[in-house]
């Protein structure tokens, strides 16, 4: 920190400093006018979202530079906060800025006056947010990592509960908190193990330590657990479809499609940086634990009515994607196949990246209709494409972009899983060759179904007529709005577009973590995106767009050179039946009953059917899900059970609780005495 | 990029758009004659796409851009689908643009469109049409790469022309795991292409129809854009398993002569298939649509099994 004053001597991780305090500062204005939205709305937001470009910039800087550290004053004595700029870290701020810039424009134009917290407050909540994210994914040391993990999930949690007056809001949250501390819980375990009882939690130290393969073991499955819960993989994900939809749109954009992102980064950071090798099996471990979170996730979103809810389960899925991708390098690298492991790590990272700008863009765009019809239920929405086109078409992009299309950026992460999924066979393990047709096979079901929930989504809410009257008075979104989803959607094309850029991007971060990297495989082949060899697997993102296009472009000009190009407006075709009505398309529930048929197992199910005879029938079908009834219910009630029994000791008497420390006493000069 | 590469490309989509609705024509033909009924002639394709290029097109009142422009969406993927799928030559400027996974890719893109264009009207019809079509895809299009990876696994490549190059120019050697994906890749192209033991392309009745439904909508010019579309989709579909499955007479690259011999190596291939195909379709009968998860589950596990065979047998 030479040259505290002179901007030119700053290195990146000044910078990013800067960005946080800015951030800082921008919540703490909010404060100062806390009722006035107009302020807050206006110049604080679009304020933030001004930083968080600059926080992309620097971070996109820093990825090229060496490693730079600093030490701040701050906590406890004796005790202060280690930083580190790396790939790693560089790689995950730029994620967090480029999204957040999008999602800040958006909140610009989305919060209005209302009911719950007052907007100066929460936008100090949301910037304290941005920050502590930031700062997770810079610190070097345990208890800065553990301070800003904790700083991260309570802002979050009053985000969430934003809107506190509603009850159910309020029971997300309380869930919320409760998985993100017990997650916590097994994080704060976890470096306790890795600093090896040295006494020294910065994270310089943990990596010089040799554990041993059990030691190691623990460590990584308390990581497992903790980054696990906030990534919400099956069987911790219960607050995950509860959390983010309660929130604000911007902040289920952030929470989705930012927050998840620092658990990845968590994972990595543990198990590829701080322990000193890779077991086999904790590769197996977290691709099936990613597979299953990827098929429960994507069933379970098929099936959803609440169009938030939807994009909380496929979020589920799409982290499960990556954790699958982590897994397959873990193994990789366990086995010393750095080349494979690379591929695999890339898949992971831009799967991070490009789930992080189309899911972000799905929930704002909820959020756009949420404002213009005040619903959430899919059955109750329709045909708002012709009302509020800009957003559709936005949405359409990210809608494409989730489904896995090409030339999208969902796709070419993807197509690199799949890729290093068919260079599997050649571990040493025969065992594991036969498992990978089994795990390609549900990555590619997986893939399909999210087609299939993707065109639920966005055909629901923005094709076919209004299902209600009143939507058609949905107003259009204002700029701002438009802005903020506009560079969502971009980024989205981006990643489709120049995948060989951004994966000399994450080429910085792969070489840091496995040693080896695509980079220069990539950049030899120009636009064509080539991970091993041209022979092997090639794909052109660019050339197949402009193939598309110049074939809709000549069919287009030919049909209206050679024929005509008149058109007639009419009625649709009503099959002869004039009574028809916009509640006789096919709805949410629809839309989801071949998935329920098919995956019944999933499900747990409570159906209502009418009887012939009934004068008013009614159909009533409930989904639960099988893990809360058979694991988060019994441990709830083993803990009410337990702490009854230990509130046994609570008498009353002031005697008794003499009583108790006398004894406490006792055992411990006892244990002193030895 | 080669002249003759450039001129093989261009060759694959004329031949494509020219012969696709041949093949339709050439299949319903057989089929007429398989059931006793003397057929409309070969050309009846032709016929009905230049009429419906003539008519004009009405549009639903309440239909989006959306509606419009799918049509072209739809064929345009289809165009190059058929580009990038070496059924003539394997020296194709455009194939490294999309391999194996990136083909699935264009099918699904393809099939979402035409599905969010169901939907856009918003009738009962158009929106269980897409339902349905997208119960079908979601199915079919892993199984479908899951073929494509047990064809991938032999020269070790996921690009359709090193595949093609590597079956068609080996010695003679036979793969059991090709024997699997054969018959997983037969039952998905009858699935894929609404043919009949999933859906009737004859039919018009309103409970039954899938592929239909969803173009039940369209007319004139956009109507005549999504048949020829369905039929480039059904000439592809062939094209492809010719390619994995018969290989022989594909053109390699730098070979002029090979290149001229591969169309009539090509349409005998193809007529000989389509007459087996409209066999198939006269012998089975139309099964509900719920048996259609069994019948493309068999599908996919079929495809698993060819991968699993080849690295169990490493054949």
């Amino acid at each position: 920190m030479n040259g505290l004053f002179d901007p030119a001597r700053w290195i990146h991780l000044d910078w990013v400093l800067l960005v946080v305090i800015g951030w800082l500062l921008v919540g703490l204005l909010g404060l100062l006018a806390l009722r006035n939205l107009g302020w807050v709305a206006k110049a604080l937001f679009p304020a933030g979202g001004a930083i968080a470009v600059l926080l992309a910039g620097v971070a996109l800087a820093s990825m090229f530079a060496t490693p730079q550290v600093a030490v701040l004053p701050f906590g406890l004595p004796g005790l202060p906060f280690h930083l580190r700029l790396d790939p790693l870290a560089g790689f995950f701020l730029l994620v967090i800025g480029a999204t957040s810039a999008g999602v800040s424009a958006f909140a610009a134009g989305y919060f209005r006056k209302g009911e719950g917290t007052p907007p100066g407050l929460l936008c100090l909540e949301y910037h304290v947010f941005l920050a502590s994210m930031t700062m997770v994914v810079l610190a070097d040391d345990a208890y800065a990592f553990m301070v800003m993990w904790e700083t991260m999930a309570l802002s979050s949690f009053f985000l969430v509960i934003a809107n506190h007056r509603l009850a159910e809001i309020r029971q997300a949250g309380y869930l919320y908190l409760l998985v993100a501390h017990v997650g916590a819980i097994g994080i704060l375990l976890c470096f306790g193990v890795l600093q090896a009882n040295t006494g020294d939690y910065t994270f310089a130290n943990m990596r010089a330590q040799h554990l041993s393969p059990f030691w190691s073991s623990v460590a990584f499955l308390l990581a497992l657990f903790g980054f696990g819960a906030k990534a919400g993989i099956v069987p911790l994900h219960v607050w995950l479809p509860e959390a983010h939809p309660a929130a604000p749109s911007p902040v289920s954009a952030l929470m989705s499609g930012v927050m998840l992102k620092t658990a990845v980064y968590g994972l990595l950071r543990v198990t590829f940086d701080l322990l000193p090798a890779q077991l086999w099996w904790w590769g197996v471990l977290v691709l099936a634990l990613g597979l299953a979170s990827a098929l429960f996730g994507v069933v379970f979103a098929a099936i959803q009515v609440d169009m938030k809810r939807l994009l909380a389960y496929s979020s589920i899925e799409n982290m499960g994607l990556v954790f699958a991708a982590i897994g397959l390098a873990l193994l990789f690298s366990a086995y010393d196949m750095k080349p494979m492991a690379a591929l695999a790590m890339t898949a992971a990272l831009y799967h991070v990246a490009s789930h992080a700008f189309f899911k972000s863009l799905l929930f704002v765009g909820t959020g756009a209709v949420l404002h213009a019809t005040g619903q959430r239920s899919l059955g109750k929405l329709g045909g708002l494409i012709r009302y509020m086109p800009w957003v559709a078409w936005l949405t359409l992009v990210g809608t494409l972009a989730s489904a896995g299309l090409p030339p999208l950026g969902g796709f070419v992460s993807e197509w690199l899983l799949l890729q290093s999924f068919l260079f599997t066979p050649g571990l040493p393990s025969s065992f594991l060759n036969m498992l990978v047709p089994v795990v390609a096979a549900l990555i590619a079901l997986v893939a399909a179904l999210s087609g299939y929930t993707m065109v639920k989504f966005f055909g629901v809410i923005f094709l076919g007529q209004p299902r209600e009257n009143h939507l058609a008075q949905a107003q259009r979104a204002g700029a701002w709005e438009r802005v903020g989803m506009g560079w969502l959607a971009l980024g989205c094309v981006a990643l489709g577009l120049l995948p060989v850029q951004v994966i000399q991007l994450i080429d910085a971060v792969t070489r840091q973590l496995v040693a080896t990297g695509l980079g220069a495989t990539v950049a030899a082949s120009g636009w064509l995106l080539v991970p091993v060899d041209i022979d092997r697997a090639s794909y052109g993102p660019v050339i197949f767009l402009l193939g598309l296009a110049a074939s809709f472009a000549l069919a287009f000009a030919l049909v209206r050179v050679l024929y005509h190009g008149r058109l007639r407006r009419a009625a649709p075709w009503d099959c002869g039946y004039p009574w028809q009505t916009a509640r006789m398309q096919d709805t949410a529930e629809g839309f989801g009953q071949p998935i329920r048929q098919i995956f019944e197992p999933f499900f747990r199910m409570q159906r209502e059917l009418p009887s012939p005879f009934d004068r008013e029938p009614r159909y009533r079908v409930v989904v639960g899900d099988h893990f809360w009834h058979w694991l988060y219910l019994p441990v709830a009630d083993l803990v009410e059970r337990l702490s009854r029994w230990i509130g046994r000791l609570q008498q009353g008497r002031v005697a008794v609780y003499l009583l108790y420390s006398f004894l406490t006493l006792v055992g411990v000069l006892m244990l002193v005495k030895r | 990029m080669s002249v003759l590469g450039s001129l093989s490309q261009l060759l694959e989509i004329v031949v494509a758009l020219l012969l696709a609705p041949l093949l339709v024509g050439w299949i319903n033909q057989w089929r007429a004659w398989l059931q006793n009924k003397s057929g409309p002639g070969l050309l009846q394709p032709y016929r009905l796409l230049h009429k419906l290029f003539n008519k004009e097109s009405v549009v639903a009142e309440q239909a989006s851009p959306l509606f419009r422009a799918a049509p072209y969406i739809v064929f345009s993927c289809m165009v190059l689908a058929s580009a990038i799928i070496p059924t003539l030559s394997t020296d194709l400027p455009l194939a490294p643009a999309a391999d194996a996974i990136a083909l699935v890719g264009l099918f699904a893109l393809a099939r979402v469109f035409m599905s969010l264009a169901a939907m856009d009207v918003g009738t009962a019809f158009g929106t269980m049409g897409a339902r349905r079509e997208m119960l079908i895809g979601f199915l079919a299009e892993p199984a479908l790469l899951m073929v494509l990876f047990s064809a991938s696994l032999i020269p070790k490549s996921t690009s359709l022309a090193t595949i093609v190059e590597t079956l068609a120019h080996r010695e003679l050697a036979i793969y059991p795991s090709l024997a699997f994906a054969g018959v997983a890749f037969v039952m998905i192209s009858l699935a894929e292409n609404a043919r009949v033991p999933v859906d009737n392309p004859a039919t018009h009745l309103e409970l039954t129809m899938i592929h239909e439904a969803l173009i039940l909508e369209y007319s004139g010019r956009h109507l005549a854009l999504l048949e020829w579309a369905a039929s480039l989709k059904l000439f592809a579909y062939s094209c492809l398993g010719v390619a994995l499955f018969l290989p022989w007479g594909v053109a390699e690259a730098h070979a002029p002569l090979e290149l001229v011999l591969a169309v009539p190596v090509l349409l005998l291939k193809l007529a000989i298939g389509g007459v087996l195909l409209a066999l198939m379709e006269t012998a089975s009968a139309k099964m509900r649509i719920f048996r259609v998860p069994e019948f493309l589950g068999t599908a996919f596990l079929l495809a698993v099994i060819g991968v699993l065979v080849h690295i169990l047998l490493g054949a």
